[in-house]
């Protein structure tokens, strides 16, 4: 992944599907207080790994158009 | 009032009720006169095999019932004999679109692809698919007793033999059959009676299904589409689907919520405002009205001594996916040929644990497929709505969000990679042992597929033709189409049910080969070579 751009292709792939089902199951039992907290969790993780902060930039900036 | 009016078959007094020596036993009975059933009887009669096919019932189910017909089970049903009949009546849908509230997410077009005799996807009415199989079961008239108005009171399950109590209008009679096969539907009355654990999970969510008749078409061309909304503005937070059947019939399937009352949500004053939201001022006329609910589960094993299940009695899932039906054809494909085999004292031990196998690792993978497509649909939390919808949001102009939305993933057959009949191959081929064989065009004209299915096969892309007993070869070294898709210098055994079970080098000696017939069918190999 290069600095500040976000890709245009699917990366997901084949795995697209188990991945949703793994992040609903994830959610699991949890209230909705418990459910955001792990969400931000998560998406700290996530940002960690991808750990380019221009990258991050475009996605905080393509979530917040909605 | 139903645009279809079925037949009445009437009920014909079978030997077993009129004097003189009883007949049988019988080689294979069938329960239900279903798709399923009907399909088993055709695949055994095409092997030679000779069954009585009974069902409590008098004509085709009311109602069109499953509709959308999927590639590979079009395959099917053309090796059974009613493909072109199909494809001729039914609705070859391509374009589909997916909306979210007052948009439109994104469309796909579903290209004809021109390698392949059948269509990805045709929709047709369950009782024209029915009829079409009565009629091709009459070309076998020495082979298949169909006995109508004939119910299943009582099944004994014995070591090497099924009887059978069976009541009728004319009195009680019983008959007895080396296997029985139950094709007795998602309420199946066997297996109930034979307390088979049957679990899973029910989804609480009400859908009502409405076909309606309408001349002129909801869509901007002529061509039919398939359009799915996830929150539509007709139909406040709730999902619906639309979809072409012949006859100008269209399927409207709308989600209505666990709380529906499914006696009230039936009644015509609910019906005509909510279908009229969705198409205007058109004319239309309701065909069909069901409110239903529906689980998604199966049996721990299929194969229960000599009672077998297929169809929707061993499995049934969400409708998401068009997963129960074409399913269940592909369990016909699956044992007809391993029951005719075994019947005729071909086949090894383990050919009928294999049939149990391979489709409850199918019904595993619909199960799994439609339940996620019904948990998109209904998401359980707030949370899981917010992931839904912003999935949503996203899907207009990010492909892999695009990926996410689920409306179902359309039946795709499975592979049987890995499991007990297949010989693993020690070569790469386009095609690996396990998966259905891809259809191609033939230069003389016709198709690949219509070459294969039936017996066992083995095709050739390179010069070498090695004979193997019991196996039909065929070249195909100088077709491009085939060699494109299969690759060149490679054999290919293939299955009664067109599916690859082993892929050599063109030069692999004729016993290896061989070695790989007697694994397919049933025999263990490796463990006799061991001992």
């Amino acid at each position: 992944m290069t600095g500040g751009t976000l890709s245009a292709e699917d990366r997901l792939g084949a795995c697209g599907d188990d991945f949703y089902d793994l992040l609903i199951r994830a959610h699991d039992g949890l209230d909705f207080t418990a459910s955001a907290a792990l969400n931000v969790r998560l998406l700290l993780i996530l940002a960690n790994e991808i750990g380019d902060f221009e990258t991050l930039k475009a996605a905080v900036q393509r979530a917040s158009e909605g | 009032m139903p645009r279809h009016c079925p037949k009445e078959h009437p009920f014909k007094t079978p030997p077993e009720l009129t004097a003189g020596a009883p007949p049988g036993p019988y080689r294979v009975a069938i329960i239900g006169a279903g798709p399923i059933g009907l399909a088993m009887a055709i695949d055994l009669a095409l092997q030679g095999i000779a069954s009585v096919v009974l069902d409590d019932n008098n004509q085709v189910s009311s109602g069109s019932r499953a509709i959308c017909w999927a590639k590979r089970t079009l395959e099917i049903f053309d090796r059974l004999g009613i493909g072109d009949k199909m494809l001729e009546k039914g609705v070859t849908w391509k374009i589909g679109r997916l909306f979210h509230g007052e948009k439109e997410v994104y469309s796909f077009d579903l290209l004809p692809d021109d390698a392949h005799k059948m269509p990805a996807f045709v929709n047709l009415q369950q009782y024209y698919v029915e009829e079409y199989l009565l009629e091709r079961a009459a070309d076998f008239e020495d082979l298949i007793d169909i006995r109508w108005l004939s119910r299943v009171m009582r099944e004994e399950n014995r070591e090497d033999s099924v009887t059978l109590h069976i009541e009728t209008p004319e009195g009680d009679y019983s008959l007895n059959a080396e296997y029985a096969i139950a094709c007795d539907g998602a309420r199946s009355s066997i297996r109930a009676r034979m307390g088979l654990k049957f679990e899973g999970q029910h989804f609480e969510e009400r859908f009502l299904i409405t076909d309606i008749e309408m001349e002129e078409p909801p869509f901007e061309s002529a061509a039919p589409e398939r359009w799915f909304w996830f929150r539509p503005p007709f139909h406040s937070g709730h999902s619906a689907l639309l979809h072409k059947q012949p006859d100008n019939i269209y399927r409207i399937d709308l989600q209505l919520g666990p709380d529906a009352d499914p006696v009230a949500e039936v009644a015509l004053d609910r019906v005509l405002p909510r279908i009229r939201a969705i198409v205007g001022d058109r004319p239309f006329a309701v065909d069909w009205v069901s409110v239903y609910s529906f689980t998604c589960a199966m049996l721990d094993q299929f194969v229960h001594g000599r009672m077998i299940f297929a169809g929707d009695s061993a499995h049934v899932v969400s409708p998401f996916g068009a997963r129960g039906g074409n399913g269940g054809i592909q369990d016909v494909d699956n044992l007809g040929w391993k029951l005719a085999a075994i019947l005729k004292g071909k086949a090894g031990p383990s050919l009928l644990a294999s049939y149990d196998e391979e489709r409850r690792h199918g019904a595993r993978e619909n199960i799994k497929n439609s339940a996620r497509a019904t948990d998109f649909m209904t998401p359980k939390s707030d949370m899981g709505m917010i992931f839904r919808n912003e999935i949503l949001n996203l899907a207009g102009d990010l492909p892999f969000a695009r990926k996410l939305v689920n409306s179902g993933r359309l039946s795709v057959p499975c592979s049987l990679a890995g499991m007990a009949l297949q010989t693993a191959a020690k070569i790469d081929a386009p095609i690996a042992p396990g998966l259905p064989c891809p259809d191609a065009p033939l230069q003389g004209g016709g198709w690949l597929l219509n070459h294969l299915g039936g017996e066992f096969v083995l095709l050739a892309t390179g010069k070498s033709l090695p004979r193997v007993e019991n196996i039909k070869c065929l070249p195909m070294s100088r077709e491009e189409a085939v060699i494109s898709l299969y690759g060149a210098d490679l054999l290919y055994l293939i299955r009664p049910d067109q599916h690859v079970v082993g892929v050599f080098a063109s030069d692999t000696e004729a016993g290896v080969i061989a070695g790989a017939m007697v694994r397919a069918l049933g025999f263990a190999v490796e463990k006799e070579k061991v001992a």
